[in-house]
């Protein structure tokens, strides 16, 4: 079984970003293969470097990070829902003239186009959603 | 990726007030370059995304509605629209803007995109579906 993830909402906002993270991690745990995470909407602000939650509580964007390294996971983040949202790699904060140190994507995370969510749902047996 | 899907987008929200409409569409556009078998369903406040007349002067927001009549052209033809939603909101089918394409098969006639399905035939379209992608 090869799955693909849809993230829909913001961290710290809506469960389904803790879900989508827990079902994934828990699925990754099995042996099951992820073929992408895909973040749209407000979920693109899983994917920002810039979050600092408070010390006892979890943080969601570094979770993700370390899962996305201790398993070669595919984190990716739409491009013009990022756009909308301030969301930038070096790349796109440098074509938007937006000064050194803009980029605030998190590691593990890439920012890429719409195709990547269409070839995700091509690609695995199941997409999973994880929206309001 | 030679294969063909069934892909479903399930429009739920209002097209104005959140952007899950607008962003949905920009899926369904995007995706459109895939040559995958494309549906999508309009259900709950979904509905009033294709409401006639949309006027967002007031609210300071672009009106995208257009862009629906324009997914014929992206071949994409089949528009699933619940009756039960539209009842429940008191809308009827006349409400509703005209969405056409032109069927290449047939002499390029033009054809309705709309397809007013009860609740049940919904079900059953969702059945059918290898990916669906709720919004």
């Amino acid at each position: 079984m090869k799955l693909s993830i849809l993230v829909n909402e913001g961290p710290y906002t809506h469960q389904s970003a803790d879900s989508a993270y827990q079902f994934t991690k828990a699925a990754l745990e099995k042996g099951v293969e992820i073929f992408r995470v895909f973040f749209y909407h407000d979920g693109v602000n899983n994917g920002t470097r810039l979050t600092v939650p408070p010390q006892d509580d979890r943080n969601i964007q570094k979770n993700w990070s370390e899962l996305a390294e201790q398993y070669k996971l595919d984190l990716v983040v739409c491009i013009a829902a990022a756009q909308r949202r301030g969301i930038l790699d070096e790349g796109e904060a440098k074509r938007h003239g937006k000064g050194d140190g803009a980029a605030n994507i998190a590691p593990g995370f890439r920012i890429s186009g719409l195709g990547q969510l269409i070839e995700a749902g091509i690609e695995a047996d199941r997409l999973v959603v994880f929206g309001d | 990726m030679s294969q063909v899907k069934k892909f479903l987008y399930v429009n739920r929200k209002a097209p104005y007030g959140t952007i899950y409409a607008l962003e949905s569409l920009e899926v369904v556009l995007i995706g459109a370059a895939f040559d995958q078998d494309v549906s999508l369903a309009f259900i709950d406040d979904g509905v009033f995304q294709l409401a006639k007349g949309q006027d967002t002067k007031g609210l300071g927001v672009k009106n995208f509605s257009p862009t629906y009549r324009a997914l014929g052209d992206y071949g994409v033809t089949k528009l699933y629209v619940e009756k039960e939603a539209l009842a429940e909101r008191g809308l009827s089918e006349d409400d509703l803007m005209p969405v056409t394409y032109e069927d290449e098969n047939d002499g390029f006639a033009e054809k309705p995109s709309l397809i007013f399905v009860d609740r049940a035939e919904m079900a059953r379209v969702m059945a059918e579906q290898d990916v669906i992608l709720s919004f």
